[in-house]
């Protein structure tokens, strides 16, 4: 498919392109860049300063300054949300590094069938979030959902995971970590052969205790990928949406709501456009500052090796 | 194109860990596989309790997700899914496709040629992958709407063509900084110009590297669902957002026609990965982790 549109692009051009000149290679890319990502955003930084209902496009947007900010700011559901979403990421990300870990020190070696294995551990993965979270939600139910059923047996009684807002998060964070482990795996597995042989294999002469070894050669090698992992896996529950819509919906209360969730509310249930725009934007502002220490983090990463 | 399997430090596993690699496999399967098995059971055997795990199989939620009886019993409509299935296909292949073209070009603009401030273009192309996709829509939404392109098929195209092109740009601009540069110096000394390199030396060197953006910038769209959510209409909806039709129904959750519809979307993806598992490797990581 790629194939055939570039064939095009080489084939109707005159190869005349200055050599070194390298707009006419990014410029494409920049301008779909621009007119679905830059401009848009550009938008809504203006309309966050407005009173404004995409809902009703006939009323003339108020023009508010910093208002929805300030707003925001001062309201504490607000900060609730932000505080519910920085404890999901920590409860999260944290597992899933040491799940992804574990997974990553168990399938490091050659086994026959390590390849089909392998796959089984990916394919969380390759779902869809809809699919995962839907079907979380019914191993979530009290009374028909799998998890119930292995509680009930200890308890008596059926157990809804989604009723209190600890347990609910709990669960939202078992989904969670269970589709995105076995990417921090797949980091590590890919740090774990950066490591060179012949370190082990001096370390293994010189009957370095096994944490010994750890220390001193492994962790050495993995702590890069490992940073990247973290970083990576922050931002993206940072914006994780699909699971709560599916499993709790914010709920019990607002107690899983996050800032997502928070975005999605206002802006297509309320449809209050501007002030959506407004925390969309201190969104934009905290990924911002998360993906300048990744960049920095991958940059450090290239220097090493 | 497919890879020999990349070989894992070290010496083989014992046998004590083979098993247990297995066993850990398999568990963290159970619920994919539950889910597969609740395509084929009963509605009464997906909601016994406790929960049934051996039952006679069923393919009437397959049946079921493409076909609806009217309440009378007596005519047969269809769901209009293979109309669904059609449009994820369509348009995660063409967004694709074009990410994987422009992203080509700018990777080898952004490589090999000069750019000033190159790592500020890298850093914010970064960040335009990294937003909320729902502080994204919000804007887009609008502007959809406002120029009458909302619910049409170049939108949403458009869309997931932007949003997988920082991801082509960094991962395509890995694997060219890893070739090496004498081969295109003579290319060009010999009078060929960029395009040609590009075309004719880099491209064929890296036709791994296509192939791994290509699978992971396939599965990002396969699978999304706010975008499709908020920006397509009945006719451009793509099935993870027809999924939770099924979901929202007034007679509860059809647990047998979901679990159906999941386990024949998730059917090519686990194919494609399964034939190119060692690509998914560097495409976790924007290209960042050497080869």
């Amino acid at each position: 498919m790629s194939g055939v549109a570039i064939a095009d692009v080489s084939e109707h051009q005159p190869p005349l392109l200055a050599r070194g000149a390298a707009a006419p290679f990014i410029a494409p890319a920049l301008v779909v860049l621009c007119l679905i990502n830059v401009l848009p955003f550009l938008w809504s930084l203006g309309v966050s300063f407005f009173h404004f209902r995409a809902d009703r496009l006939n009323t003339a947007p108020r023009f508010l300054g910093f208002a929805n900010y300030s707003d925001l700011i001062s309201d504490p559901d607000i900060w609730e949300h932000f505080v519910n979403t920085g404890a999901m990421i920590a409860f999260s990300v944290s597992i899933q590094l040491v799940v992804g870990a574990l997974l990553a020190f168990l399938f490091h070696r050659r086994f026959p069938g390590r390849r089909l294995v392998l796959m089984l551990v990916l394919t969380p993965m390759l779902l869809s979030t809809v699919a995962v979270g839907t079907f979380f939600s019914l191993f979530y139910d009290p009374t028909f959902g799998l998890v119930s059923a292995i509680v009930r047996p200890f308890t008596g009684a059926a157990f809804a995971p989604l009723g209190t807002p600890f347990s609910a998060m709990t669960s939202l964070v078992a989904a969670d970590a269970w589709m995105w482990s076995p990417f921090v795996m797949l980091l590590l597995l890919a740090g774990l052969d950066g490591v060179p042989s012949y370190l082990i294999e001096a370390a293994e002469v010189d009957r370095a205790s096994y944490w010994r070894q750890f220390w001193t050669v492994t962790f050495p090698a993995v702590r890069g990928v490992l940073l990247l992992a973290l970083l990576f896996r922050t931002i993206e529950s940072f914006n994780m949406f699909d699971l709560i819509y599916t499993i709790t919906n914010g709920g019990p209360g607002t107690s899983t709501e996050s800032i997502s969730t928070e975005i999605y509310d206002t802006a297509f249930v309320l449809f209050e456009s501007g002030r959506a725009s407004a925390l969309g934007n201190l969104s934009v502002f905290v990924v911002i500052v998360l993906t300048r220490i990744y960049f920095r983090a991958i940059q450090l990463r290239r220097e090493a090796t | 194109m497919k890879e020999a399997e990349r070989e894992p430090l070290g010496s083989s596993a014992g046998p004590g860990r083979t098993v247990l690699a297995a066993l850990v496999g398999i568990v963290y399967f159970f619920p994919v596989v539950w889910m597969i098995l609740a395509a084929f059971k009963t509605r009464a055997d997906a909601l016994a309790t406790p929960p049934k795990l051996f039952f006679t199989p069923t393919l009437e939620h397959f049946w079921a997700s493409f076909h609806r009886v009217s309440a009378d019993g007596a005519r047969v409509m269809r769901t209009g899914l293979e109309g669904n299935f059609a449009n994820s296909l369509v348009i995660s292949s063409v967004s694709v496709g074009l990410a994987l073209a422009l992203g080509a070009l700018a990777a080898y603009g952004f490589a090999r040629l000069r750019v000033r401030g190159r790592d500020y273009f890298m850093f914010y192309i970064l960040v335009l992958r990294m937003v909320p996709p729902i502080t994204a829509i919000i804007p887009l939404y609008f502007l959809f709407r406002v120029t009458g392109l909302g619910g049409g098929y170049v939108a949403i195209i458009l869309v997931y063509t932007a949003f997988n092109l920082p991801f082509a740009i960094w991962m395509l601009k890995s694997f060219i900084d890893e070739l090496h540069p004498p081969i295109e110096e003579a290319a060009r000394l010999d009078g060929s110009s960029d395009l040609t390199i590009l075309w004719r030396i880099c491209l064929p060197q890296m036709r791994a590297g296509l192939a791994a953006t290509a699978i992971i910038a396939f599965v990002f769209t396969w699978n999304d669902f706010l975008f499709s959510l908020l920006l397509t209409s009945v006719t451009t909806r793509t099935v993870p957002v027809a999924m939770t039709r099924v979901v929202g129904a007034d007679v509860g959750v059809d647990w047998g026609v979901f679990a159906a519809i999941g386990t024949i979307y998730l059917a090519p993806v686990l194919l494609i990965a399964f034939f190119l598992q060692s690509q998914l490797l560097r495409g976790a990581t924007f290209g960042t982790v050497p080869r």
